[in-house]
């Protein structure tokens, strides 16, 4: 009892003096200004938003940078930095810069920076890649206004340069621009609404961004990364929890206002916190996929990629990755079931698990039971469930499974082996993407099917490339979309992939935080915090 | 003593030399790819081959480690080859909050656990001595994250006396730094209270059965002054070394505890560098944990002399 008495007061007085002396030591200005704490799902690590297809990278960029026209959320390209207009033979795409467009060092923004830029993307981007195959020239004809002549019709031009994923182009200074598209720059100056504070920058750890006061935003409501760019807080901070149940708790009290990536079983601790909103903001998701290796036996032959879509089951895997139905959706569609170019056309077969027409195709197939290489990243938790899933599945279709665990780079650098499977080949792996980066056949690249220049798989396939050739000359909507359901058709026939199926992440913020607007990138112009 | 403090430092060189050879061979044998981890997902063989061409990562083994160790011996730990920023920054702004950290956790450790030892020893098979060793036991037993998000739930969470995360520097006011650090603190102290209580008590048992101690008792001395002059003094060189070992772990990082208080550490520096590849960043690492050790090692057999005036250097 005595020592009840005596304690008491002492730890009391600690923890108040503890408390006191940390706002005491809070500078004044901080309170005066207004700052997001956010907590993003990765590390930033890499400054470069040409050089790597990194989501938290992605997110930097729009950060810091603008882009001449973009997505809004019906997927129209819409202007941004720059107006358009169209030749009537197709051929001549003329861009005007907006008034009032400067770089975070002062200097505006010229055409010339436009071409450098859009130039040092072309040779990072697939459909950049696509776009340059056929550029006769891009030229700046005076300070705002850029000339990008084609040598042959692509339609889809602008929904290329208006993608929001994986590598959208970033406009930079043209001297920082003119980096080799295998380097990464150095100085990173945009005309974004946030400027990059170099100096508070720890990489993985945290970044800071300042609100650019210079920025002029578009006129207009914003709608994902289109439209005026308002901001209304002066600080944006991200810093890195690698720990959910951390990063939950500081959200809960009140020590961050933001969470990009909430952990689904996790959540009802959020359930208890008032002044927290969990919620869906993004509202297309992530695409969970499988890919087999073209090049060797048996994926090598179509019978037995045929046999491994009739043994998966979508249900079984989204349920093992998820748990809970409201965060995932069986979707056969590879272009996303929500995008325009969605349509879930000859999928029926990855819906549930069928083993004896999996047995059966095997039979037709002849296959011999050599043993499928299935590599299974074990410390990325999004992709450590699928594997599993997939060697019981197709143990239970006829197929003998070599699983081999181990960590994700080993799979990234394994992915990349051609040898055979003796050698350090491999057989399949599971990967997701986002569902803005499959939704449509020169983003995707699952799709392509050039070989050895293609993606890892290496799918040798002609005529998927007529097919995307055909939507690159298709001037109208509907043509797309005719050649999008063919693309589907010949993916579900082909296995090209498989296609396991669409989840959600829900994200999780203070309630003092409003005007968040819905974009698979979150966004922090338009919010408001109220304290 | 000069003579034996030169002669182990300048043992640390060839201790260094062998890590560094034997790191750099290990990393590139061990597979991965940095390239990967820069390009991302949809990166193309032919783009990850053109970056691995930029990063040097594509030159001949022997190549790449003459460049590197000729930089290292010019103080110069290379780049990160993923966020492209200067090694040396990197592990500087992180090796604060460790050092910070482990400091103020063996404080903790010691100022516990030597009395706790101390008094278990001289209340042998008592309740009290009981209590510490299953103190100890518990403190080994439970698994740090365990400790750590209980204490986050009492604490930060229940009573709101502390942040839940988050690290401060000293310079950004004792206040703001002490809230922040005594939760990670008191969990890693809980392993380390256990440890260096264990020791304190073996040891202490040895020495109180000495003749010496008999003989002082006899002769009238205060109980106290025999347990913490006479007894604790003798007892000290395991005790000391425990502490040196339990020192130089908590500077070459926890990676755990790091992770649950959110603390921007060398643990979680190395790990993420690992998971990465990222060479500079793993290599300037491990030799600084070498060299922890061997320092912490010297600066251990030193502190013998302190307490222990048969051993001379």
């Amino acid at each position: 009892m005595k020592a009840i008495r005596t304690g008491l007061p002492v730890t009391r007085t600690l923890a108040a003096t503890l408390l006191a002396s940390s706002a005491l030591l809070t500078p004044a200005q901080a309170q005066e200004e207004t700052t997001i704490t956010a907590v993003m799902h990765s590390g930033l690590r890499v400054l470069d938003p040409v050089i790597t297809t990194a989501h938290i990278t992605r997110n930097h960029g729009y950060m810091i940078y603008d882009v001449l026209t973009a997505v809004d959320e019906d997927f129209t390209p819409q202007p941004q930095m720059a107006d358009w207009q169209v030749s009537d033979d197709q051929l001549t795409y003329t861009f005007t810069l907006r008034d009032g467009l400067m770089f975070h060092d002062g200097a505006p923004v010229t055409a010339a920076d436009a071409v450098a830029s859009l130039k040092r993307w072309g040779q990072k981007d697939s459909g950049g890649q696509l776009i340059f195959d056929v550029t006769a020239s891009l030229e700046a004809t005076d300070d705002k206004t850029l000339v990008w002549t084609l040598s042959q019709p692509f339609a889809p031009l602008m929904d290329v340069i208006s993608k929001q994923s994986a590598v959208p182009p970033f406009i930079m200074p043209a001297r920082v621009a003119e980096t080799s598209a295998d380097e990464t720059i150095t100085e990173y100056v945009g005309s974004g609404p946030f400027v990059f504070n170099e100096e508070e920058y720890e990489p993985g750890v945290s970044v800071t961004y300042e609100k650019f006061d210079d920025y002029v935003p578009r006129e207009g409501e914003p709608s994902w990364m289109a439209g005026g760019k308002v901001v209304n807080v002066d600080r944006v901070v991200w810093t890195t929890m690698p720990d959910n149940l951390t990063a939950m708790n500081a959200l809960a009290a009140g020590e961050i206002d933001y969470l990009e990536q909430v952990q689904i079983d996790l959540m009802p601790i959020l359930d208890a916190a008032p002044d927290v909103t969990v919620e869906m903001r993004d509202p297309l998701g992530y695409v969970t996929i499988g890919r087999p290796n073209f090049l060797h036996p048996p994926f090598d032959n179509k019978l037995v990629r045929q046999a491994a879509a009739a043994a998966l089951g979508q249900e079984q895997m989204l349920a093992t990755m998820q748990g809970d139905p409201e965060y995932y959706k069986v979707c056969g569609a590879i272009f996303g079931c929500a995008t325009p170019l969605g349509d879930q056309a000859a999928s029926e077969t990855l819906v549930a698990p069928n083993p004896e027409a999996s047995k059966a195709l095997l039979a037709e197939a002849g296959y011999d039971g050599t043993p499928i290489v299935l590599m299974a990243p074990t410390d990325v938790i999004s992709l450590s469930n699928q594997p599993v899933v997939a060697a019981q599945a197709l143990r239970e279709g006829g197929f003998e499974v070599d699983m081999q665990s181990m960590d994700w780079q080993s799979v990234v650098q394994r992915r990349a082996q051609q040898a055979p499977i003796g050698e350090g080949g491999w057989n399949m792996f599971f990967t997701n993407w986002m569902v803005p980066e499959i939704s449509d056949p020169l983003i995707n690249v699952m799709v392509n099917g050039r070989g050895d220049d293609g993606w890892f798989g290496w799918p040798d396939d002609p005529q998927i490339e007529e097919m995307r050739s055909a939507y690159v000359a298709a001037t109208d909507a509907e043509t797309q979309k005719a050649i999008a359901v063919q693309i589907q058709e010949h993916v579900m026939d082909n296995v090209n992939y498989l296609m396991m199926g669409e989840y959600l992440i829900p994200q999780a913020r203070r309630t003092v935080i409003e005007n968040m607007i819905p974009s698979p990138v979150p966004v922090f112009w338009a919010m408001t915090k109220a304290e | 003593m000069f003579g034996y403090i030169l002669r182990r430092l300048l043992a640390t060189i060839p201790v260094l030399l062998i890590v560094s050879v034997f790191v750099f061979l290990l990393l590139r044998l061990t597979p991965g790819d940095p390239a990967a981890i820069l390009a991302g997902d949809a990166a193309t063989p032919a783009q990850l081959e053109r970056i691995r061409d930029s990063l040097g990562l594509n030159d001949p083994l022997h190549v790449q480690f003459l460049t590197w160790f000729g930089q290292m011996l010019q103080g110069d730990f290379g780049t990160s080859l993923i966020s492209n920023t200067d090694v040396l920054d990197m592990v500087s702004d992180r090796l604060g909050p460790t050092v910070n950290i482990a400091v103020m956790t063996i404080i903790i450790s010691v100022l516990l656990a030597v009395p706790m030892g101390v008094i278990a020893a001289w209340r042998h098979r008592s309740w009290i001595d009981f209590a510490v060793m299953s103190f100890s036991v518990l403190g080994f037993s439970v698994p740090v994250f365990v400790i750590g998000y209980i204490l986050i739930q009492i604490f930060a969470i229940e009573l709101r006396w502390v942040p839940v995360q988050g690290y401060k520097s000293p310079a950004d006011g004792l206040g703001a730094f002490f809230s922040r650090a005594v939760l990670p603190s008191l969990t890693l102290a809980t392993i380390y209270v256990a440890l260096i209580a264990r020791m304190t008590r073996a040891s202490m048992l040895e020495v109180l059965g000495e003749d010496y101690i008999r003989t002082a008792r006899a002769k009238g001395v205060r109980e106290n002054v025999v347990l913490f002059r006479h007894a604790l003094r003798n007892a000290a060189v395991p005790i000391l070394t425990i502490i040196g070992t339990g020192f130089a772990l908590l500077i070459s990082g926890v990676v755990v505890t790091e992770s649950v208080f959110n603390i921007p550490g060398i643990g979680r520096l190395t790990v993420d560098a690992i998971l990465a590849r990222d060479y500079p960043v793993i290599q300037a690492m491990i030799l600084l944990t070498a060299g922890i050790y061997v320092m912490v090692n010297l600066l251990v057999d030193l502190s013998y002399s302190l307490f222990d005036p048969r051993i001379r250097y």
